[in-house]
């Protein structure tokens, strides 16, 4: 329970200052950067070092209170959010870059240093941390890692568990564990790599040892405009199929790009395709990067790309990226509201599947405007609409989840960076059966017993079977359930939220 | 009934080999991923000790168990995507022959575990052997895109999914790769792939240990980006000097370049082999490791690769070594004693540097452990993990030391 005594204790670890607790400082903290779900959380608290973190962490163990660990809150499944019963602690102050080693190619971070700031302090050295958030200049690396964020290069730099070498964490019960090695090598399980991409609910990340990458030496970008999705999405696999790998393969349909061009980051974007693709190449010898620039745009124009512009030097790159990356916030022009989604298909399905997109958004009158990874085949198809608009969300809400499983029915899944949190709790049991769910519920339990940091996110635990004791007997009918899919799982639990029709 | 029966009963007459191992542990060869989840569930109920063995050709197969479970049935390849660069393979295949049925698709699996090359995927993934390809490539783990086990207590678990990204869920695979199947029996894989290389370049340099790590350096500083940069012992690489080896893959272009730039980095030392010559280099060294009694692999930090193998000469002898000195990581065979692997690993434990045990025989192996000098706080979440997924501990595996 959250009493007055303990706001005083936690007043006396971190300062007056450093909690919040009138109703309009705390509705600061009601969303992240998914305008679709809100709590406004009982207190908020903002540690200024982790021997503080972890004293007001033992303090709420004390007490029994549930907390939710927060970064910028730009996370978009509504994990940074904490309710009335709950205690958030922002990580914000927690942003030192603690140490830099550039012939190691290492840096020691606090989690609230922001993402492109750690790649400012390594470019004087001729590095940088390459997973990189189109939230950049936002988000913190404490967010990236509880993510398994992203991000455009992650193409060919892959993601931020790619990118983590050792953690230090703070557990539900205060106690302090150090993950992993200096050089990314585990002294057991990979116990890292388990906890990269946990939303939080193993426990505070404090310290994070990252890798960093030379900056490339040479780099072309080029942006091709297709007159349908379906040849931009055969371009694609066509790219991916030749064994060059891009650092970036990105694509943007006709919507998405009239956005961005209506905006203040208009990038000269060809308003009239039906999609462009936006192909980074880049590497260590300028011969290498041209001659697959030439083999790339060859494959483009094969695939029918109507224009191909090559980028004549950084200032233009710079500009195609800025649309690019200013995507989101462009598409916030469109109308009031704005669902950001996050799935992810084989690439050899995307003409199928972005074609299903547009019949869905068709079907429910709705505006849905794809901007996304296509080389990973990771899609944000994103819907915007007038929330005050009586029965639209209801559309929105029905749009999404038809989206999801069409996703689902292609070979793919329900989140490729943005997370489960409390958005996509509804859509787990189209992709784990009930045995799986359990497994990671067992598992957040061997880390937090009491189920106490970030509770309610990621597992939907009454989809769960129980895990523990022996189930000798109903053996016979797990093997027959295992045989069904797991999209008919989830229509034979009453409790899912999602009636599925489509089965793998 | 006697176990034998009991296995007989279940899973038919098929699923036992009567020709027993050579210390006369019944074998058992279940042939899909529910027959192996029938089976540990009954083990469970029985208090049947279990091991796991894929081909049995990288781990001894030595553990006291009751059973031994092999992998060495579930070897389909269910799945192999060219457009999408990723593969569904059961655990049992052999290496060898999923890489020629990838090859057909023009796809390649960047892993070149050491060992024979029959070992199955399911140990490389469950040892997370990654080999000379990690220094361009990454660990094992980054080339697994989902797993299915089956835990302890008979329990069929999936994670992650058959796409290149995806955040659902906990990544339970992370606990997978490189568990040593203290947390269930990997039954079935799935795999991120890499075009085929259109060019694939081997080249080396012999000379001293030093020299040669300077060469290292230099090609580091260059920039150039490598598929491996491998220091091997002139035993390891066949040679009469130490040997430096480098492999180039990719496009035409990307290798010429590369190339180009290493004899720029190196005054041109480096000699080429012929396409045969590297596949029997690289092959050889990694068949070399299996022929050792014992196999432990260390990571530090790039820059300490050199004090590392000082160490290592001065502790175990250095006959059977290979580094990847861009990524710090040594792997080491030979032969020696549980005194001096345990004071070994103590003293890397003092520089920050874990050793993990790969392969050794079970007195070694229970008394060393795989793993060892856990950092602060991780032993209990190591053994609640193994609870949840063995609760009745009926796989033998030395995960830990008995010191
Ligand atoms: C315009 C825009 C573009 C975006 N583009 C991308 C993109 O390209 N790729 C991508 O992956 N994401 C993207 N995102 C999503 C978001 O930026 C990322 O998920 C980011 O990692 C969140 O970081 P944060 O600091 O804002 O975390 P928050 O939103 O504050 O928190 C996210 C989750 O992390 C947990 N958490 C935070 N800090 C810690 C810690 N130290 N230890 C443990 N748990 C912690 C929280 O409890 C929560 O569950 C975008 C978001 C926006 C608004
Ligand atoms: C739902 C929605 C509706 C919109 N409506 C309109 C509209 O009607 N008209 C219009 O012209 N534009 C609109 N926009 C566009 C939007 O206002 C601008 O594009 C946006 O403000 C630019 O910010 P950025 O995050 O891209 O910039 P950045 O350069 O990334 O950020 C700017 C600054 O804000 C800080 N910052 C950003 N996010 C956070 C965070 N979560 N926490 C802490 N600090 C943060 C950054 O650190 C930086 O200092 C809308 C956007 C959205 C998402």
């Amino acid at each position: 329970m959250i009493t007055a005594g303990l706001v005083e204790a936690l007043t006396g670890i971190v300062g007056a200052r450093h909690v919040r607790t009138a109703p309009a400082e705390r509705l600061t903290y009601a969303r992240d950067g998914l305008p679709t779900h809100r709590r406004v959380p009982a207190v908020v608290v903002l540690p200024g070092s982790r021997d503080e973190l972890a004293a007001v962490v033992r303090l709420l163990a004390a007490h029994d209170v549930p907390f939710v660990p927060r970064g910028a809150g730009t996370g978009l499944s509504g994990g940074a959010l904490a309710d009335g019963a709950a205690v958030l602690l922002v990580l914000t102050r927690l942003n030192r870059i603690l140490s830099l080693d550039p012939s190691n190619r290492v840096a020691v971070v606090e989690p609230g240093v922001v993402n492109a700031r750690l790649s400012a302090a390594a470019a004087p050295h001729g590095l940088h941390y390459a997973p990189d958030p189109s939230s950049q200049t936002a988000c913190t690396i404490g967010g990236n890692v509880a993510e398994n964020a992203g991000g455009p290069h992650c193409l060919k730099y892959g993601v931020t568990a790619q990118h983590v070498l050792a953690l230090e964490v703070v557990l539900a019960d205060g106690r302090v564990v150090e993950l992993g090695s200096p050089s990314g090598e585990p002294w057991g399980p990979d116990m890292v790599g388990l906890f990269v991409g946990s939303e939080g609910n193993f426990g505070i990340a404090t310290r994070i040892a990252v890798r960093l990458l030379p900056q490339p030496r040479a780099v072309r970008t080029l942006l091709a405009a297709f007159a349908s999705l379906r040849a931009a999405g055969e371009a694609v696999s066509a790219v991916i199929a030749s064994g060059i790998v891009p650092a970036a393969l990105e694509m943007m349909d006709q919507s998405c790009i009239r956005a961005v061009e209506d905006s203040v980051y208009a990038a000269g974007y060809p308003r009239d395709a039906a999609a462009v693709l936006l192909v980074e190449l880049d590497g260590h010898s300028d011969d290498a990067v041209v001659a697959e620039t030439e083999t790339v745009h060859g494959l483009l124009s094969a695939h029918g790309a109507a224009s191909i512009r090559v980028a004549a030097d950084a200032r233009e790159r710079e500009r195609l990226w800025q649309g690019r990356k200013k995507a989101f916030g462009a598409m916030g022009r469109l109308s009031r509201d704005l669902v950001v989604q996050d799935a992810v298909v084989p690439r050899s399905a995307l003409p199928e599947v972005l074609e299903a997109i547009g019949r869905i958004a068709a079907t429910y009158q709705l505006t849905v405007s794809n901007v996304f990874h296509a080389g990973d085949g990771n899609l944000h198809p994103n819907i915007s609409f007038d929330a005050r608009v009586p029965g639209l969300r209801t559309r929105v809400d029905a749009a999404s989840t038809e989206i999801m499983e069409a996703c689902v029915a292609a070979g793919g899944t329900i989140t490729g960076e943005h997370g489960v949190g409390l958005d996509k709790l509804r859509y787990m049991p189209l992709i784990f059966d009930a045995e799986s769910l359990a497994a990671m519920r067992a598992v957040r339990r061997v880390w937090d017993p009491e189920e106490r940091v970030n509770p309610g996110k990621v597992v939907p635990v009454h989809a769960c079977r129980e895990w523990s004791g022996l189930r000798i007997a109903d053996r016979g009918l797990r093997i027959e359930q295992q045989a069904r899919s797991p999209a008919q799982s989830a229509i034979d639990n009453p409790q899912s939220a999602i009636a599925p029709r489509g089965a793998r | 009934m006697s176990l034998l029966d009991r296995v007989r009963a279940l899973l038919g007459d098929d699923a036992v080999e009567i020709a027993s191992g050579p210390d006369a542990v019944p074998r058992v060869a279940p042939a899909s991923p529910d027959a192996v989840a029938l089976l540990l569930g009954t083990a469970r109920q029985e208090g049947w000790r279990v091991r796991l063995e894929g081909a049995g050709t990288w781990l001894p197969a030595d553990a006291p168990a009751d059973l031994a479970l092999t992998t060495r049935r579930l070897d389909r390849i269910p799945a192999v995507e060219p457009q999408d660069l990723s593969a569904t393979a059961e655990a049992g295949i052999g290496c060898d022959l999923l890489r020629q049925q990838l090859a057909d698709h023009g796809t390649w699996l960047a892993l070149d575990p050491p060992g024979l090359a029959g070992r199955t995927l399911g140990s490389v993934v469950a040892t997370a052997t990654a080999g000379p390809l990690r220094h361009g490539f990454g660990p094992v783990r980054d080339h697994v895109l989902g797993v299915t086990f089956v835990t302890g207590d008979g329990r069929l678990v999936q994670s992650g999914g058959r796409v290149v990204k995806n955040v659902a869920g906990y990544d339970l695979t992370k606990l997978e790769a490189g568990g040593f199947g203290a947390f269930g029996v990997i039954v079935l894989v799935h795999l991120r792939l890499r075009a085929l290389p259109r060019a694939d370049q081997t080249l080396v340099l012999e000379g001293t240990r030093e020299d040669l790590t300077q060469v290292a350096e230099d090609v580091a500083a260059a920039g150039l980006q490598p598929a491996a940069l491998e220091l091997m012992s002139p035993a390891l690489a066949r040679r009469d000097g130490w040997a430096l080896a480098v492999r180039l893959a990719g496009s035409a272009a990307l290798v010429a370049a590369e190339e180009a730039g290493l004899r720029g980095a190196s005054g041109g030392r480096f000699t080429a082999l012929r396409a045969e010559e590297a596949h029997g280099f690289w092959m050889r060294a990694a068949e070399s490791f299996a022929t050792r009694p014992i196999t432990f692999r260390t990571g530090g930090l790039p820059d300490s690769s050199d004090e590392l193998l000082d160490l290592l000469q001065h502790q175990v002898g250095d006959e059977w070594v290979s580094a990847s000195p861009g990524v710090g990581a040594i792997r080491w065979a030979g032969d020696t004693t549980v005194d001096r692997l345990r004071r070994l690993r103590r003293t890397l434990a003092g520089l920050e540097v874990p050793l993990t045990l790969e392969r050794a025989p079970w007195p070694i192996r229970s008394a060393v452990g795989h793993f060892g000098a856990y950092r602060e706080g991780v032993g209990p979440l190591v053994a609640g993990l193994r609870r949840t997924f063995d609760p009745g501990e009926a796989f033998v595996v030395a995960v830990e030391g008995s010191d």
